[in-house]
């Protein structure tokens, strides 16, 4: 079987838990204003720039050659308790090759976590979550019509979903990136951790602060930079929100 | 820390550092004086005695732990028996902008007057090159090896624990005891080793009455110390100086005095490479320690400012400068004092004790450049000492280094040496391996990997000079295969490393029956035993390495030329060649394929890591096990220290798309910027070579600072270096890098590709990303590491 990536990223220290080797999958149903990659988002090969600058972003890989590279620093996931993470795009919207991805690395031991948008059939993410070790989670906004605005839909499935996740004994984890004046006010935090308390689990939850980095991306694929004046939020205001959310007192 | 270290240590960093000539003038008297009175053991001795019944005392203000090399902290004694600087060497050593060395005119008319006129013509250095064949200078002067023993003394050594329990008076009982043991009937060395052992004795006194003299000087300044308290602490002083080092420490602080002493003597004696080590100091100071502590004579803070003290007295003992220095060639002060942290104990227990960490923490608050530190780690150890040593590094010292303390110990089990002696062992000056207070290891130079492949690229001549230094291997343009440009290049090596070989046997032998080291012969098993000094083969165990540098970069030349010559026939053996000799002016697209279309060493790619191994098979087959001098074998190392700079700029345009003159890889690090699938594939190509076959090999990696912060960042970098010792590599040491590298690698990013950064909530490689956050994240860099 074979599948669309856009990169294999080794030492990923911040997708899990340990030392890991992240997979993206390319496509992604979503468009978040934010995205960090927004040349993951096409289902398909793109080429960008010309000459000496051109850059092909896309290859297929089968699930024999994914695995035999995400294993590769095995070594490193043993010692440090981490494994491999499958992120995009949206690894969901490749179902099919996700699947086969999770089977092929249980099959060899690794850990297996899923970053995921939550955007996608249930039977999808329940088939998923049935495989992982490991649910990474995104919740990005409470307002259905903010929702819709910032990402393209309005985020009712990503919500059931997560309803349907917490029925099953997988581990999750919840993100939020924070994106100052898009789902930072302090109705849209409130609504967001009346849901997440309204959840029949307690989930473990990790803020993502927005930041600038992919900006300069954009350019190069043909975007205009979609939060040219957005800034960064502030230490002082990410405790905020870590307040606001419940996370500490 | 105390005001009173702040005080000592703004007096260490600040005061200029000046060349003294009082040691040389001590030595140019005692020998024109003496010269034929003696044997030549015995004449070293009694010119080291000589020297400390006239030295300079310094005691100074504040001071807890007493004792210089010179007159005075910073002042540089210089050893004109090994190497005579001229006056020329001396006004440029002034003069020069970069690591200088202030000389006065009083120092200069002691040179100009008697040091020079004597030695001219009796000093090691002469005596060495007069012997050395006209191939091996062909070949140094080409930049094929270097060599350690030409400007300074066979060194590299460590001290292990044994004088804590025996005091000077306890060598000199077992030196007695060695001397009523020779059998002149049967034994033809007896007389030679009647010699030797006298002047080990001799040595000691020398050593003894030197502290004595410190005792005698601190209880005059006590006298005449209006002020109570130091007053007390000059009398403490006289008080340890009376007692060690004739007599074992009885406490802590004379422990600490104790040492300071053998590393005085042992590098005031000789300047042998790598000053002096003191090996474990957690575990020869805790039991002092713990029984003070017990005793309630001493708290955790009290040995916090004594050795933050002794600490400080390191650094005030700059290296000494060699000579030949041209304005343009600068040296180090560092003289690679290497203190061990951890370990195994010699029984096999976990070594980490509290002193391990209030050490760590000294060294944090201290970090001067002298003494540098390194942990040893072993899989015994808690995970919270390799914590501790990460809290420090994050500092960006670039100290501690991290060594695999298992690895170390395999490594010494496979040389031959009994495991007891093994687990007393461990590490100094970079990353060398050897048996603390048992063994001479001595490095005797570098050896330029790419430019040996150069030789056998223009069939034995170097094309920078026109000359034929090599054996003719061929023309490169007739090779059908790769194999016989590999075939090339083993010869070259085999024919320069018998050359080097035969150039070590010889230096060594010089040194053995013309330059001993009693005193320090005295600390080195079994040098007593054996009557036999340390320079010639008295220590239990003698290795000498060959240091091996380059290996990244003849790595990729070697893939480039299998790739596009050979493999995609892209280009003839003839053009590339053109090619490198233009030092690809004009052939710009044959140097960006072989930049960037070759597999590369440090990327976890077996065929290109397939090509490291090899070479190092056949370093090992050329070097590993050969016998030296001293009764002892080769062994290969694989550190640079800074050579790679040097060895890149005689070196023509490489077939890595390296351009003529910049430096070649360091250590077994890839080249830089070749390395592109991130910290976990360095490390897995590195293990691919069996470091256990190995004496050291050297690793650096870059962070940013923020790599190390957050919940998790700290172990999971502690984890990376777990996986690499698992797979037995020798040594890592992080970089951590600052604002001024970051605009660096902005405006160089070809030589920073491998320079991660944490952006925010991921790493990323920093050339990588756009100039606007490149910008933003030196801004938080400068910001954090203010």
């Amino acid at each position: 079987m074979r599948g669309l990536i856009f990169d294999i990223k080794r030492f990923a220290i911040h997708d899990g838990p340990g030392i890991r080797a992240t997979l993206f999958l390319k496509g992604c149903p979503l468009r978040c204003a934010w995205c960090h990659n927004p040349e993951s988002q096409p289902f398909e090969i793109r080429c960008y720039g010309e000459g000496a600058r051109r850059t092909v972003v896309g290859r297929e890989i089968t699930v024999e050659e994914a695995v035999r590279e995400l294993a590769r620093d095995r070594v490193f996931f043993d010692e440090s308790g981490g494994g491999v993470t499958f992120s995009g795009g949206e690894p969901l919207a490749q179902p099919d090759f996700l699947l086969a991805l999770l089977d092929a690395c249980g099959a060899e031991g690794l850990h297996r976590a899923v970053d995921t948008s939550g955007h996608a059939p249930a039977e999808v993410l329940l088939a998923v979550a049935a495989r992982a070790d490991l649910v990474l989670y995104d919740l990005k906004q409470s307002d259905p019509a903010a929702h819709r605005d910032q990402t393209g839909v309005d985020g009712a499935l990503i919500r059931e979903n997560l309803r349907a996740l917490c029925a099953t004994g997988t581990a999750i984890e919840l993100r939020l990136p924070i994106i100052p004046g898009l789902n930072d006010g302090e109705e849209t935090l409130a609504r967001l951790r009346a849901f997440i308390e309204s959840l029949p689990r307690r989930l473990p939850m990790r803020l993502l602060p927005y930041h600038r980095a992919a900006m300069g991306k954009y350019p190069r694929f043909g975007l205009p930079p979609p939060l040219p004046d957005t800034p960064e939020p502030t230490a002082e205001e990410m405790a905020r929100y870590r307040m606001q959310l419940g996370l500490i007192q | 820390m105390t005001e009173r270290v702040q005080r000592l240590r703004t007096l260490s960093l600040e005061t200029p550092i000046t060349i003294s000539a009082e040691r040389a003038e001590r030595m140019t008297e005692f020998y024109r004086e003496n010269i034929g009175r003696y044997s030549v053991p015995m004449m070293r001795a009694k010119a080291l005695e000589y020297l400390y019944r006239n030295q300079a005392i310094y005691i100074g203000e504040d001071e807890l732990i007493v004792g210089e090399r010179g007159p005075r902290p910073r002042a540089v004694p210089t050893y004109p028996e090994l190497t005579c600087h001229s006056e020329s060497d001396l006004r440029i050593l002034d003069r020069r902008p970069l690591t200088r060395y202030g000389v006065d005119e009083e120092t200069l008319r002691v040179y100009r007057e008697k040091v020079i006129p004597f030695w001219q013509g009796r000093t090691m250095r002469e005596a060495i090159f007069e012997i050395l064949p006209a191939e091996w200078k062909a070949a140094y002067e080409a930049g094929i090896f270097t060599e350690f023993m030409e400007q300074r003394a066979p060194g590299h050594t460590t001290l292990d624990g044994k004088f804590y329990e025996k005091g000077l008076l306890g060598f000199k009982a077992d030196i007695a005891e060695a001397l009523a043991a020779l059998d002149f009937g049967a034994d033809p060395h007896a007389v030679a080793k009647r010699e030797e052992l006298e002047a080990m004795a001799v040595a000691c006194d020398a050593v003894i009455g030197f502290a004595a003299r410190h005792a005698d000087r601190a209880e005059e300044l006590a006298d005449a110390c209006e002020d109570p308290a130091r007053r007390e602490e000059l009398r403490r002083i006289a008080e340890t100086c009376r007692h060690v080092p004739a007599h074992p420490p009885r406490d802590f602080r004379e422990a600490l005095q104790m040492y300071w002493f053998m590393h005085l003597a042992t590098i005031t004696e000789l300047n042998g490479w790598d000053s002096m080590n003191p090996g474990h100091l957690d575990r020869y100071f805790y039991p002092f320690y713990a029984q003070d502590c017990a005793a309630g004579t001493l708290d955790r803070e009290q040995a916090r400012e004594l050795l933050e003290c002794f600490w400080i007295k390191f650094n005030n003992q700059p290296a000494p400068p060699k000579v030949g220095v041209t304005a343009a060639e600068s040296g180090t002060y560092n003289d690679f004092t290497n203190i061990n942290l951890g370990g195994i104990l010699p029984d096999g227990r976990d070594g980490v004790n509290e002193l391990s960490y209030l050490m760590l923490e000294v060294m944090d608050a201290i970090h001067l450049l002298q003494p540098q530190g390194n942990i040893q780690l072993s899989r015994k150890n808690p995970d919270a000492f390799l914590q501790a040593a990460l809290k420090v590094v994050r500092q960006g010292y670039g100290y501690p280094s991290v060594f695999n303390a298992d690895g170390v110990v395999e490594q010494m089990v496979r040389a031959g040496k009994r495991i007891e002696d093994a687990r007393e062992g461990g590490t100094s000056g970079c990353v060398e391996t050897g048996a603390f207070g048992k063994e001479a290891y001595i490095l005797t130079g570098y050896l330029n990997l790419p430019k040996i492949l150069e030789i056998a690229l223009h069939n034995g001549t170097d094309p920078r000079t026109g000359r034929r230094i090599g054996v003719e291997t061929g023309d490169p343009r007739r090779f059908e295969t790769f194999d016989e440009v590999q075939g090339a290049f083993d010869r070259q090596l085999r024919h320069f490393v018998d050359i080097k070989v035969a150039g070590n046997q010889r230096i060594e032998q010089l040194f053995a029956a013309r330059m001993p080291a009693v005193f320090l012969s005295v600390l080195i098993d079994d040098c007593i035993r054996k009557g036999m000094d340390y320079n010639a083969g008295g220590a239990r165990y003698n290795t000498s390495y060959i240091q091996c540098v380059g290996i990244g970069t003849i790595t990729d030349s070697l893939s480039a030329i299998r790739r596009h010559v050979f493999d995609r026939r892209a280009v003839s053996m003839g053009d590339l060649l053109n090619g490198l000799a233009a030092d690809f002016e004009g052939a710009e697209a044959l140097q960006v394929a072989l930049r960037d279309e070759t597999p590369r060493y440090g990327n976890d790619d077996e065929d290109a890591d397939a090509l490291m191994t090899r070479v190092f098979e056949m370093l090992l087959a050329a070097i590993d096990g050969r016998p030296n001098a001293r009764g002892g074998r080769y062994h290969v190392d694989m550190l640079p220290t800074t050579c790679h700079i040097y060895f890149g700029s005689v070196l023509g345009a490489s077939a890595d798309g390296r351009r003529a003159g910049t430096p070649v890889s360091e250590g077994i690090s890839p080249v830089q910027g070749a390395d592109r699938k991130g910290p976990t594939a360095v490390l897995k190509s590195a293990a691919r070579m069996d470091q256990l076959r190995t004496g050291g090999t050297l690793l650096n990696m870059k962070f940013l600072p923020s790599v190390f912060d957050g919940d998790e960042g700290p172990a999971k970098l502690g984890a990376l270096v777990r996986g690499y010792f698992r797979m037995d590599g020798h040594h890592v040491q992080f970089n951590v890098v600052d604002a001024a590298t970051l605009r660096e690698a902005q405006a160089h990013p070809e030589r920073h590709r491998d320079l991660i950064v944490r952006v925010a909530g991921y790493s990323d490689y920093f050339c990588d990303l756009s100039r606007e956050l490149q910008d933003e994240i030196i801004a938080r860099t400068g910001h954090v590491s203010a």
